[in-house]
């Protein structure tokens, strides 16, 4: 029986290690102005 | 840090720091959270004297969630608070700017967060000689970012929009010659949205931000002109023709509701009955003593209308017409890494808002106010006491955020709304973090739901 499905989610730690090149769109300009998410931003680095 | 919810039959549980999510069935659902605290031989217990199921299948539940906790997706500590304080303060380059290119209206939104786009100041136009000494300030301090992202912005950007189209045009030609990317954007009430206007956005602009607050009633009520007109009747048809030839080019109609409108979700179905699919809709930002402001009594009903939001996009995605929200919008596999999740926007650091007279601003939130002014475009960031303040404010900055599990998908939230709230940038607006924890969860349930994903073996 499953009782957990773990979803597959981007490794945060590990992104210490691959990330930070700061070329994702910044986050205020895409729509709200005002109560922002990074959440939603996608990545540029794995979205080529 | 854990964090457990349930919503429309799923049981969902999040790991903060590792940012994991799991599906789980009941019985999962109430030893995961044991586990956080008691130990083995009592959760199973626990689990069999609640669940009536056997000893064996309770340590076999408790061997897969003991496996994650190795695997490092349950219960992982927290392992980035160096980086929160190594990386802002590293380096900093500019990679986007907010242009303020009107500081003046056609329409006198009487809830408008800029005094109906002057800012509690004159009434300006940005010349074409101040937004390309923004553009070449943009480009000299952008260091190793090759993406800028350029947003005209005001009052209302249309009021200038020959200046605006000369910028693109300047921004076009320098980044060629510097080996830059720069992304557009422009945010327009759609008073003076016309053809024109509409072929060069989609030939420039990589986003559009129309400003539409729902039904006619419900817009009418703020968004009117000087001579107390609503706007509906006007704009509608604007922005219809407008994304009609959009295509699949990227656009947000943009509401704002408040006190006189919590019932948001008709706004929204009004915005998709006019054939508008990406959408986006905020609370007001204003002074909490106006009528307009949310309250915490609203609370129960905005957070009622998110999870209504949330079987919404859920039904509508079965019935093959989905819709964006802007906010629950989530890439679960290709999203932001850990220096954006803690970093945040960027405001006052890698983002800042220009003025027409070229003075510089954390944001388009700060201007107008003298003591978040950090400089101009001529002299560059001269305020670096702010400068340092802003680079150090993120997810781990704010006393209030350290139990928070929400913290890196929020990065400690809004600067400006903290400093309205609070007196501080580093303090918190608590409404605004109330409601962002219901919008995520609403968020990440509808991805969920509409992933196609296996369910675990049992469920209510």
């Amino acid at each position: 029986m499953t009782r957990i499905v773990t979803v597959e989610t981007r490794d945060l730690e590990k992104s210490a290690k691959e990330g930070g090149c700061g070329e994702c769109q910044t986050s205020c300009q895409s729509a709200c102005k005002t109560s922002c998410g990074v959440a939603n931003q996608p990545c540029e680095q794995l979205n080529k | 840090m854990i964090h457990c919810y349930q919503f429309e039959g799923l049981n969902i549980v999040l790991d903060c720091y590792s940012g994991s999510i799991h599906m789980v069935d009941e019985v999962a659902y109430d030893m995961i959270q044991w586990y956080e605290n008691e130990l083995a031989d009592k959760v199973v217990q626990k689990a069999v004297e609640k669940h009536g199921i056997s000893v064996e299948e309770a340590s076999e539940c408790l061997a897969d969630i003991a496996d994650l906790k190795t695997a490092g997706k349950l219960y992982a500590p927290d392992k980035y608070e160096h980086l929160a304080k190594d990386f802002r303060k590293k380096n900093i380059k500019i990679k986007a700017l907010c242009l303020h290119v009107a500081h003046t209206c056609n329409l006198n939104c009487s809830y408008c967060f800029a005094s109906q786009g002057k800012y509690h100041g004159e009434r300006a136009i940005m010349s074409y000689e101040v937004g390309k000494k923004a553009i070449d300030f943009l480009i000299e301090n952008s260091g190793f970012h090759k993406n800028l992202d350029i947003d005209f912005f005001g009052g209302e950007p249309l009021m200038n929009w020959d200046v605006v189209k000369q910028l693109v045009a300047y921004g076009r030609e320098q980044e060629k010659i510097h080996n830059k990317n720069i992304r557009f954007t422009l945010t327009t009430n759609g008073v003076l949205l016309d053809d024109e206007v509409t072929e060069f956005c989609n030939k420039e602009m990589h986003n559009v931000v129309l400003s539409l607050d729902g039904r006619k009633e419900v817009n009418d009520r703020f968004r009117v002109d000087y001579a107390g007109h609503g706007s509906y009747d006007k704009i509608v048809p604007n922005f219809q023709k407008f994304v009609e030839k959009r295509g699949n080019l990227s656009y947000y109609m943009r509401g704002t509701f408040t006190h006189f409108n919590t019932d948001f979700v008709n706004d929204i179905k009004q915005m998709l009955d006019l054939g508008f699919t990406e959408l986006s809709m905020e609370p007001v930002v204003t002074d909490p003593s106006s009528p307009s402001a949310i309250t915490k009594e609203d609370l129960p009903v905005v957070f009622e209308q998110y999870e209504e939001l949330a079987r919404l996009m859920v039904q509508r995605h079965k019935e093959g017409r989905p819709f964006t929200f802007y906010h629950y919008m989530l890439d679960l596999t290709c999203g932001p890494c850990i220096y954006k999740r803690i970093a945040g926007c960027g405001s006052g650091t890698e983002y800042l808002a220009v003025t027409p007279w070229g003075d510089l601003y954390p944001c388009h939130q700060f201007v107008g106010d003298d003591a978040y002014k950090m400089g101009s475009i001529y002299e560059g960031v001269k305020n670096l006491e702010l400068q340092d303040k802003f680079a150090s404010c993120n997810a781990y900055s704010r006393p209030e955020c350290k139990d928070c599990w929400a913290k890196l998908y929020c990065s400690g939230g809004c600067a400006a709304n903290s400093y309205h709230a609070s007196g501080d940038i580093n303090g918190i607006y608590e409404m605004g973090c109330d409601i962002f924890r219901k919008r995520i969860e609403c968020a990440i349930a509808v991805k969920l739901l509409t992933s196609g994903l296996e369910q675990p073996g049992e469920k209510k």
